[in-house]
């Protein structure tokens, strides 16, 4: 398992390099989006029109911060699960998103849309909330200020903590239940 | 009879969301630093390991420990012997929400379930309330964070289905939830009662300390095993494989209709954030 720093934007020398497992500290500019966000970027699709950040060699991470109180520049800022946007990721990756973070199982479709377009999925702690938000210098609301904690938001991050669990060659890291074990199988 | 007024309610709730929201409870920190110290696998060791300095990165900057502060839900217990004041429980308990939301800069997950357009200020909270003897009136929180919730079932098996058929359904359905409601979690199971108050005890199962015991030696012995089971699964901490899958099991059981098994398992995540006031 090797360790990568990585800056934004992504390249596909960048991304295919990475194995599942592979420890990577990404630096430089990330975009925050999650459930109502998505279903508004695909709306701006369909509609022909252009995104509020240029999707090529990007990085997604899924979550919604708690409020920045005073001096700092975001709140808790973990992962939340990222299940719930795969009906949207396989079409952004098509159109050159590098990479997502977030916690938690991506579906085949997406899986295999990571080996079509060259991306990866990046997992982050969940719950480490506090702790991840060390990573995130600045934060800006770009779009969708309405979502309140769902906008999108460009934020400058500086050796942020991510772990490969799906790779542009498809493998993944996470363990396979042990049903036997468990006694029932 | 005795009065509490409800503008005393309101600060003990917003202060308990704060509190709650920041600091992560003694007998949780204890559970993930014994799970640090007896997992081999690196991973699993950084990911508690960032655990625990998260908590205590959240302690001194008073940030969440989770950017997720979940939807308020309470268990109230109001003595019969105790006379609100100056306005309306419910409504006590939903202005101590938005104002401890509100001061403990936490985020507002509550939304329309349709057009998922935010309220605002953290509420409605989800309470529930129960009468019980007395002149007291307790107060229990938790912050229930979506990821997790959203992992939980209920069920109704056949009566035949038996132990067997609620250990089978448990292990299965946190095997199924895998790294997605951030393991090690905690399992609440609500065993009998109705389709909606198996749900309603299985959460309620989840404010009990991770290091108590059952006080019914079987019911004791039944948490222990689903609990050793669950870990031999080896999804360990963020389903990256490890000892430890759960930091603890709570089942809570009551009588049921004859021709039922309702079964509820409610997954809290590692921070099994709550905690409870007594007025």
């Amino acid at each position: 398992m090797a360790e990568y720093r990585l800056n934004t934007p992504l390249t596909d020398e960048d991304i295919a390099q990475l194995k599942a497992g592979d420890v990577v500290f990404l630096t430089g500019t990330i975009y925050s989006a999650r459930d109502a966000a998505h279903k508004k970027l695909v709306d701006l699709l369909d509609a022909g029109k252009e995104l509020p950040f240029d999707l090529k060699g990007a990085a997604i991470y899924y979550v919604g911060p708690s409020p920045a109180p005073p001096g700092r520049p975001i709140g808790a800022a973990g992962p939340t699960t990222s299940y719930r946007m795969d009906s949207y990721a396989p079409r952004l990756y098509s159109l050159g998103l590098k990479a997502t973070i977030g916690k938690g199982k991506r579906d085949a479709a997406t899986r295999q849309a990571m080996q079509d377009y060259t991306a990866v999925y990046f997992g982050a702690t969940g719950g480490a909330g506090a702790l991840l938000s060390n990573s995130i210098v600045e934060s800006t609301v770009i779009a969708f200020d309405e979502l309140g904690p769902e906008a999108i938001r460009e934020m400058k991050v500086e050796d942020f903590p991510l772990l490969v669990i799906n790779d542009s060659h498809g493998g993944e890291l996470y363990a396979v239940p042990d049903r036997k074990a468990a006694g029932i199988e | 009879m005795r009065t509490i007024q409800t503008s005393d309610i309101i600060d003990a709730v917003a202060k308990m969301c704060v509190s709650s929201n920041t600091e992560l409870p003694a007998d949780v920190r204890a559970k993930l630093e014994k799970a640090m110290a007896e997992e081999t696998s690196p991973s699993a060791k950084e990911v508690l390991r960032q655990l625990l300095e998260n908590a205590d990165l959240a302690f001194d900057t008073k940030l969440p420990l989770c950017q997720d502060c979940g939807l308020a839900v309470y268990f109230v217990e109001v003595g019969d012997e105790v006379r609100i004041e100056g306005g309306n429980l419910r409504d006590a308990i939903n202005e101590g929400t938005r104002k401890g939301y509100a001061d403990g800069y936490l985020r507002k997950s509550a939304c329309d379930p349709l057009s998922r357009a935010n309220t605002g200020d953290g509420t409605p909270a989800v309470i529930h309330f129960d009468f019980v003897p007395g002149d007291k009136l307790k107060i229990s929180y938790m912050a229930k964070g979506g990821g997790a919730e959203n992992m939980s079932r209920v069920t109704m098996l056949a009566p035949a289905q038996g132990w067997e058929g609620i250990k089978k359904f448990v292990i299965n359905r946190v095997a199924e939830a895998g790294p997605n409601p951030c393991p090690p979690t905690v399992i609440g199971v609500g065993i009998g009662g109705t389709f909606e108050h198996a749900a309603k005890i299985a959460k309620r199962g989840l404010l009990r300390k991770l290091d108590d015991v059952h006080p019914d030696p079987d019911i004791a012995a039944k948490e222990k095993e689903l609990e050793d089971a669950i870990n031999a699964l080896g999804i360990g901490p963020m389903g990256l494989g490890g000892k430890t899958t759960v930091l603890g099991v709570k089942i809570t059981m009551e009588p049921c209709h004859l021709a039922s098994l309702p079964l509820a398992v409610n997954v809290q995540c590692h921070s099994q954030r709550h905690e409870e006031v007594i007025l």
